[in-house]
This record gives C-alpha cells, sequence and structure tokens, in this order.
C-alpha cells in the first residue's frame, strides 16, 4: 500500500506537524508519496525537516517535487534536491537555480562527523558578517556568537544522533509577524535516536515516575543534563539558549513526541514553553530564530 | 624559562592545515594532546603562555575540552600534576564567552593577558583570592605579610590564600614569597623559574 502524504503550502516547523500528523501512524515500511507539489514556501526547517523525514522511513519514498518555478528553482539554490535525490525517487521537473540567492547564508549541508562542522563554520563565517550586521542591524559582535551557536547545535547530531543529518540557515522577511521585519534562522534536523534515549544511555540512567520526551528536553535544555558523566558536558545548549536570549531570538527543539522553546522576552513569538503528545518524529529538531534589530 | 605555545599552531598540526576555528570536542582534545606534548617536553616546573591571537572561533566543546581540561590536570588544589602556570594571550570577547562558561563548569580560574601586558583574574575565585592576587599583582611579588598589610588581615589569613593562590597556579612561589603569574609575564623583566 502507497500513502500520499500532503505537504502544506508553507512549510516551516509548525505546519511540517501536519506532514507528521500523516506520517506517524504508518508503519515504517509502508511506501509514501510526499507530495509538495503545491508547496508555495518553505523555511530551512521545512527542507532540512523533509529530509529527515526519508531518512527515517525504511522503505525509499517519493518525492513529487514543487510544480511552480520559482519554488522549484529556489530550492535548487538551497541544494535541497542534490540531497534528496539520495533519499527520494524525486518525480517532476526539478528546474535549475536561478542566479545567487543572498538570503542563502548556508545550503541544506549533511552532518555527520566533527570535520562537516569545520566546513560549516568555515563557510557561514564568510557569510555572516554582512548579512548579520548589514541586513539585521545587528552589533558586529553577533557573528561570532552565531557561528558558536551553529557549532554547537551540529555537533548535537555528531555527538548524540547516532546518524547523520542536516543543518541549513536562511535569512527571510517575516510578512506576518513582526511587522516585516527580517530574521535569520538555522534549522537543524536529524532522525536519530534522540533527547530522551540519549538521555537513557547515560551509565546508572534511573527512570522517574514521570519520563518523556518533554522531561527529556527539559533536562537537557533547561538544565544541561548529557548522556555522560564528564561535568564538561552540556554546555553547549547553554550556550545557544544565553545566545538566543541576548539577541531577543528564539530557540525550539522538537524531540520525539515534544517541543520545547525558549522564548524571546519581545512580544514577537506566542509559542508554548513546552508541547507535548505530537505526532512521533525521531531524532531532533532544532531551529533557532534571531530577528532583526528595530531601534 | 617562560614558554610560548601558540594554539592556532597546534590546531594546523594535529587537526588540519586549513583550519583556523576551534570547534568540536574532537578537535579541542587533539589540540590539548598536542599541547601536553609540548609541556612534557618543557619539563617539571614552567611558565606557559598559551596564545589564542590566532585563533578564529572557539566554541564551548572546544573551551572545555583545551582550557578546562588542561587546568584541571595540571591546576588542581590536591594533587597538581606538575608545577606549570599558564597566562592565555590574544583572548578575544567570544573567546571569554567559551571560557568564563567552563571555568564556570568546573570552578576553575585562570589569567588573561591583553597585548600591552596588563592581567586579569578570570573565573571562579573568591574576594579574599582575587584580592590577594591583585595586591601581589601590583608589588609584582610580595610574602603574606604584604597581602596582609595591604588587606587588614592577618598574616595567617595571608599566608592561608597565597597557599591557595600557588595550589590553583595563580601565583608562582619564588624562593621565600611569590609573584603574580601574569606579572611574570609582563613586558618587564621575567623571572626565570629554574633558577
Amino acid at each position: 500500500m502507497t500513502t500520499i502524504i500532503n505537504v502544506p503550502h508553507s512549510l516551516e516547523d509548525k505546519s511540517f506537524e501536519q506532514v507528521l500528523d500523516q506520517v506517524a501512524p504508518l508503519p515504517l515500511d509502508e511506501k509514501i508519496i510526499v507530495d509538495t507539489r503545491h508547496a508555495r514556501w518553505a523555511s530551512p526547517y521545512g527542507l532540512t525537516a523533509l529530509l529527515a523525514l526519508a531518512q527515517s522511513r525504511a522503505e525509499r519514498p517519493v518525492l513529487y517535487v514543487p510544480e511552480a518555478e520559482n519554488v522549484s528553482s529556489y530550492w535548487s539554490r538551497m541544494d535541497f534536491f542534490k540531497h534528496a535525490a539520495e533519499l527520494y525517487d524525486l518525480q517532476g521537473r526539478v528546474r535549475t537555480a536561478k542566479a545567487a540567492e543572498t538570503s542563502v547564508l548556508l545550503e541544506v549541508t549533511s552532518i555527520s562527523k566533527s570535520d562537516d562542522v569545520h566546513i560549516v563554520v568555515d563557510k557561514i563565517q564568510q557569510r555572516a558578517q554582512e548579512a548579520l550586521v548589514k541586513n539585521l542591524n545587528l552589533d558586529a559582535k553577533v557573528t561570532m556568537r552565531f557561528t558558536m551557536a551553529l557549532s554547537e547545535v551540529c555537533q548535537n547530531i555528531v555527538e548524540h544522533a547516532g546518524r547523520g543529518g542536516w543543518v541549513a540557515v536562511q535569512t527571510y522577511t517575516w510578512r506576518v509577524r513582526l511587522g516585516g521585519r527580517k530574521v535569520v534562522v538555522i534549522a537543524v534536523c536529524d532522525p536519530g535516536i534522540g533527547f530522551r534515549q540519549s538521555l537513557e544511555s547515560a551509565p546508572g540512567f534511573q527512570k522517574r515516575d514521570r519520563w518523556d520526551d518533554g522531561q527529556a528536553l527539559e533536562e537537557t535544555v533547561m538544565r544541561g543534563a548529557s548522556r555522560f558523566r564528564d561535568p564538561g558536558r552540556g554546555q553547549g545548549l547553554a550556550g545557544v539558549r544565553k545566545f538566543v536570549g541576548t539577541w531577543d531570538g528564539k530557540l525550539s527543539i522538537r524531540s520525539g513526541t515534544a517541543r520545547i522553546a525558549v522564548l524571546p522576552k519581545g512580544d514577537w513569538d506566542e509559542d508554548e514553553p513546552l508541547v507535548e503528545d505530537l505526532s512521533y518524529f525521531p531524532g531532533a529538531q532544532v531551529q533557532i530564530t534571531i530577528p532583526e534589530r528595530v531601534a | 624559562m617562560i614558554n610560548h605555545i601558540d594554539v592556532s599552531s597546534m590546531l594546523r598540526k594535529s587537526v588540519c592545515e586549513l583550519y583556523s576555528n576551534l570547534v568540536t570536542r574532537p578537535t579541542g582534545a587533539a589540540v590539548r594532546c598536542e599541547i601536553e606534548q609540548e609541556l612534557d617536553r618543557i619539563g617539571d616546573r614552567a611558565l606557559t603562555v598559551i596564545d589564542f591571537s590566532h585563533v578564529g572561533l572557539l566554541d564551548f566543546s572546544c573551551a572545555d575540552e583545551i582550557v578546562a581540561k588542561l587546568l584541571l590536570q595540571y591546576v588542581s588544589v590536591d594533587a597538581p600534576r606538575r608545577e606549570v602556570y599558564f597566562v592565555f594571550r590574544g583572548i578575544s570577547e567570544s573567546h571569554m564567552d567559551a571560557i568564563e562558561a567552563v571555568l564556570e563548569r568546573h570552578k576553575l580560574a585562570l589569567v588573561t593577558q591583553r597585548a600591552d601586558g596588563e592581567s586579569r583574574l578570570v573565573g571562579i575565585v573568591d574576594v579574599d583570592e582575587r584580592r590577594a592576587w591583585e595586591i601581589i599583582s601590583q608589588l609584582g611579588a610580595g610574602v603574606g605579610a604584604d597581602v596582609a598589610d595591604a588587606a587588614g588581615i592577618s598574616c595567617e589569613a595571608a599566608d592561608r590564600t597565597l597557599d591557595t593562590l600557588w595550589r590553583r597556579r595563580l601565583v608562582i612561589r619564588h624562593d621565600s614569597g611569590y609573584v603574580a603569574v601574569g606579572s611574570a609575564t609582563a613586558p618587564a623583566p621575567s623571572v626565570r623559574l629554574d633558577a
């Protein structure tokens, strides 16, 4: 049996839940067709999560590519199809990338080993200064901190996921929220073991009365827990939280059936700090959003 | 004798000729091993400048591997590996974010030095330790009585604090007195530890 998974017109972290609601009940070996034909827009989270979705399936899925020329061309520019071709059977016309897109800070990039993180950091440093300082009016100090945050979230894949994942970074203008302000968004998605299973692999780990994906996220993100006994572990995400707080940004991490968010001080986002009972999706999906600074 | 270790060179030597950023835990561990080998060649008593001037980015994982784990081996109140003192140079603001976080996590402290020679004590130190270090630093060298006079505390208390600072390798025990670690590497006349 084959099931068609309808992808919403606008594919970002929240609307990707509609995709997972359709996929989660299906057996892993059931054939799926991911239908993006009517997609009009996708965030870095949407693109990296689509790749992680294919990785999570036992049966190689089919992807109907977007019909709109500008969408297909943009996804090409983001290197999405380059990676998708290895994970999906692509059906439909893939358009080639048009002129260089300046909003792309980092194309969809595979992360599976330490060297990949070095490559990502080198690449982003060259492009981040102009995007963050000129376009988002952020202080020059932000560039190094931004790159540090990116490095740490990428390392979570290498250290904890148990399999490869994806990262992408882009700036864009939020038309609805933030009154048209620009944002820079980092998305890092993997279909690995996720936060709960990672913590459960710690030596001497004991389950509590209430132990689930939400608890695992709280322990890791808010209290710096790690599967390693080394007290130096767990600092990366604490550093990312601090960075996000300093720049009035937002950090959200989804793992298993829960999503935790470190919310901005400003009122530009109305997300819940912790959302549970979501449709199951393996691994971890991280999104960092830093908004343009306004006077 | 004062030794100089360029961390960027250690990175290129141990990990990859092309890298200039200290990111990822395996990279940090490899660089620390290289530094430790260098320290093994230096001898049992040494003052070493760890220079980050040519390092682009230092992330938390690397700071933990290079700075915290290095200090934990050589700077311990109980049983330090050898009598090795460190001064950290070329520390940028973003390096400092990562370094301060790992020092706090492990309750460690270190001395940084700016290009103009000004030294600063960074990390977890109590009020008495900081005051004693600053007094010795201003004097260039001193004994417990100097700290006691300047701080208005007993000689016993001053001696105890200086002994703690020495065990944490934040001051150098030299002849019958102490020298602040940063003073010994300032552009002014330096101290020979093996004298």
